[in-house]
């Protein structure tokens, strides 16, 4: 078997630089398995975050050879010959090696109102797959925060951390904009708090994304036409009057007959 | 009360981050409590979010003469009437309001054709029954319950791993000490009630589907603050992990694969299962190939095939087949459904699945047949608990979901772990509230054992010439899976027992390097406490049941035995140690009523 070199990012938040590690390539390994192999030998103390191993936590995130991937899912195999990079996500503050402080996100989310459906009937709501489908797209989401990491809009620009909400974010306004029971209106505060004008839909973020959910065209251009006044944006407005369905009123979806 | 370490105060302190933690939360905290959840990853990362076909709950929407009566059947049939009645009957009961539940705080399931929640097929369930979202019905779960518990507000410490639960001077339960992963920090939390919903134990296990979290930490504990465990020998081998390549070996493939027509085959190409039909389930098992396909289409057309036996019948079938030299390459057997279904209804029904084995393995499922093997999934045994209020012996202790035991008996049904998380976590949370309005919370708080804890942390970085915590877990999980596995006989037994003093002996002499701040070295080393108790309780009971029982196979006592069907092993210590002792008594089973007989009978 072949030889591997990986260099990895060490260090903290006072700075650190990368070491090197080799090791015997094993069939069908992940970054993350080699990862756990230097922890269980050379380095225990190598910090990294995972959990399910297999793409479904979103805990694993890190940048390798500058691009941010879980590592759980990066074959070695498919990654060209040569020495393997791996640096924590840029966007967030680093904690130790591989692991990053990503509360920016959990703050985030605690800003978001909540669905806001009305009463259930006894047996439970009406909906229909083809009005459902849209908000399960973004629910795919599995924090792994590729997006937030990705996107120029806080990755070069720490201050606007204040008032952006990031892609992940927007997939979630998205999903209750577009939820067939929500009654809950958000489109005031994602324009004004949330900083969805600073997205100029270069698409990293739908690039990064390991669960291959539309990010930009299926979430925030709709978004933006969503909220954006119709005073502002003439193309937006145009775009909404032929693009849009009319949103069910929430008590409309949810006594609905079936078809 | 400590002032040496940051600390916290706490009505109802949860900890456990997935379903069952989160449902608690929610519950405690809509009847006017402060509560505090503690999770050793970040939130939403918990083990619920591996969980893949779905829940069961009687709702009735694709087959409506499904009803609680019919689950509460199969669940007890599942677990080879092992079960503690009451928590299946309450968990038949309310497991469909918990579902819908779910949906008005956001969760979207896929739909029936006239917009109710639709259900698939999953083993041992006799009518369509899982509420899902394609085969990520876990995050579903974990994230809408997440996004409630954040839009109420309640408090959530992330990555703080509790090293031990602490008392009050009149041995009720007053808190938790722990330590933040960052910093390495230790922290005391105060608390009236606790409720461990700490999940699973499958990290003792080589090939497990469980991730590095499940530790057995909240089994551990409990038993340590003076609960009992029960059911400790009940594990369920999920008969389909992934087996190549060997670094994914042990990963989960969902059952919905087998429920959506998958089809297990051996080298020869033979659907065996029609060899592996025991007595009990004969009845309602097709006899033939063509049988089992007509119940896809129509559940009256058809009785089910056998590849969706219990999960135990079929794992034993797989071990069967690759011990008689008719396994695949790698050691497993086939699981096939590219030769039974359109590759567009694979994609659609199992679209992670999919994923999974073409990022890892390479293989395109919706052309070829997967190599799947068992892997340890599931801990059926856990801490004791009154089946309404899930409380402990230890007053104030409450626990809910993997680490409760009793509601699966010797053997989980697929899909009855997820409305088990909800139906008891709710539980939970109610039952600690309870306990606090009527007056029974703490007094005081035990620094001498915050202070035992802290000291025993510490030991390994004080130790320069120890052995490397990794060695000793990988070295116990070989053991485990050798002597402890699938299929269990006395003398392996006996190996194990041996083995596991000296793995405490290892333990005491484990060594860390480096400092305390995000040191996953550090982390592992105060995890293998747990995971050597743990290991202990298993061990001991496989040791005592002898008989073979849903997740328990005895090589040398192969049948079921029913004077054992009257008990389950109540494991306890009496001095708090986590390599002290561990005493055994035998303790009987609740005598079910007799219309609840009757359901039983009934089905026969």
């Amino acid at each position: 078997m072949a030889q591997i070199t990986m260099r990895v990012w060490r260090g903290d938040a006072q700075g650190g630089d990368f070491e090197n590690y080799s090791l015997e390539q094993n069939e069908g390994e992940v970054v993350l398995d080699v990862i756990h192999r230097i922890q269980a030998t050379e380095a225990p103390d190598l910090a990294c975050r995972w959990n399910c191993k297999a793409g479904k936590c979103g805990s694993c995130s890190a940048e390798i050879n500058g691009k941010p991937r879980l590592m759980c899912m990066t074959r070695i195999d498919a990654l060209p010959e040569g020495p393997i990079t791996v640096t924590p996500m840029k966007t967030f503050p680093i904690i130790r090696d591989l692991v990053t402080d990503v509360s920016f996100n959990y703050v985030q989310a605690a800003k978001v109102p909540a669905l806001l459906p009305p009463p259930m009937p006894e047996d439970g709501y009406r909906m229909y797959q083809e009005d459902v489908e849209r908000g399960q797209e973004f629910r795919k989401c599995i924090e792994c925060f590729m997006c937030q990491d990705v996107c120029h809009v806080i990755r070069d620009h720490e201050d606007n951390k204040v008032h952006y909400a990031g892609p992940r974010f927007f997939i979630r306004y998205a999903e209750l904009e577009m939820h067939p029971l929500d009654t809950n209106d958000r489109r005031d505060l994602i324009r004004e708090e949330m900083g969805l004008g600073y997205c100029n839909i270069t698409k990293c973020c739908t690039e990064v994304c390991p669960e291959h959910i539309k990010i930009t065209d299926n979430a925030i251009i709709p978004l933006k036409e969503r909220v954006v006044d119709a005073h502002y944006d003439p193309i937006a407005w145009f775009g909404r009057t032929i693009r849009r369905k009319p949103k069910k009123s929430a008590a409309e979806a949810a006594v609905q007959p079936a078809p | 009360m400590s002032d040496t370490y940051e600390h916290h105060d706490y009505d109802v302190l949860i900890i456990g981050a997935g379903g069952a933690g989160l449902r608690a939360a929610i519950e405690a905290q809509q009847r006017g409590l402060r509560v505090g959840i503690i999770s050793k990853s970040l939130l939403g990362k918990a083990h619920t979010v591996m969980a893949e076909g779905g829940m069961a709950a009687a709702m009735g929407n694709v087959y409506p003469e499904d009803n609680w009566k019919v689950h509460f059947r199969d669940t007890m049939r599942g677990g080879k009437y092992l079960n503690n009645y009451r928590m299946a009957e309450l968990h038949a009961k309310e497991a469909p309001a918990r579902v819908w539940e779910l949906e008005q705080w956001g969760a979207l399931f896929d739909r029936t054709k006239d917009g109710k929640i639709l259900q698939r097929d999953f083993g041992g369930h006799r009518y369509a029954r899982l509420a899902h979202v394609g085969d990520r019905t876990g995050l579903e779960l974990i994230r809408t319950l997440q996004q409630k518990v954040v839009s109420m507000g309640i408090d959530v410490f992330m990555e703080c791993k509790v090293l031990r639960l602490v008392h009050d001077s009149e041995g009720r339960i007053a808190g938790c000490v722990g330590y933040w992963r960052a910093s390495g920090e230790f922290v005391t939390f105060q608390a009236k009630t606790v409720i461990l919903a700490t999940g699973g134990a499958g990290k003792s296990w080589k090939f497990t589907s469980n991730s590095w979290e499940s530790t057995g930490d909240g089994h551990a504990m409990a038993l340590w603050a003076g609960a009992n465990l029960i059911d400790m020998e009940c594990i369920q081998f999920h008969p389909t992990g992934m087996v190549w390549p060997l670094s994914v070996r042990g990963l989960l493939v969902t059952e919905s694969v087998r429920g959506d027509g998958g089809v297990l085959r051996n080298s020869k190409g033979e659907r065996f299962m029609f060899n592996y039909v025991p007595e009990m389930f004969r009845a309602e098992t097709a006899e033939t190939e063509e049988e089992g396909d007509r119940w896809y289409e129509d559940h009256n057309a058809g009785r089910r095939p056998p590849e969706l036996l219990p999960r135990d019948e079929v794992a034993r079938a797989i071990n069967s087949e690759v011990k008689a030299g008719r396994g695949s390459p790698h050691g497993g057997v086939f699981l096939d459904i590219a030769s039974r279904r359109t590759s567009e209804y694979i994609r659609r029904r199992l679209p992670s699945m999919y994923h999974q084995f073409m990022e890892l393995a390479g293989v395109d499922i919706t052309r070829e047949a997967m190599e799947i093997g068992p892997t340890c999934h599931y801990i059926m045994g856990g801490v004791q608990v009154d089946a309404d209020s899930q409380e402990t012996v230890v007053p104030g202790l409450f626990a809910a979901g993997e680490v409760g035991g009793g509601m699966h008996g010797a053997n989980r049904l697929g899909g009855n772990s997820l409305s088990d998380l909800i139906v008891f976590g709710r539980r939970a949370g109610i039952g600690a509230a309870d306990y606090i309005e009527a007056g029974h919370a703490a007094t005081s708080y035990d620094q001498g054992e915050i202070d035992e804890a802290i000291n025993e942390a510490l030991a390994p970085f004080s130790r320069s010439e120890g052995e490397n915590p990794y060695t000793i877990q990988h070295d116990l999980q070989e053991m485990m899976q050798a002597n402890v596995g699938i299929i269990r006989t006395q003398s392996e037994l006996d190996t194990a027992a041996k083995e596991l003093d000296a793995f405490a002996d290892r333990v005491r002499r484990v060594s860390v390097k480096g400092a305390r701040a995000y040191n996953p070295g550090w982390n592992l080393a105060t995890d293998l406490p747990s995971m050597i108790t743990v290991s202990k309780a298993a061990t001991q009971g496989a040791t005592l049941r002898k008989e073979s029982r849903g997740g328990h196979t005895r090589e040398d006592y192969p049948n079921a035995d029913a004077e054992y069907a009257k008990i389950n092993f109540a494991q306890s210590t009496s001095n708090g140690k986590w390599d002290g002792a561990i005493n055994v008594v035998e303790s009987p089973l609740a005598v079910m009523p007799d219309e609840l007989k009757a359901l039983l009978e009934e089905a026969k």
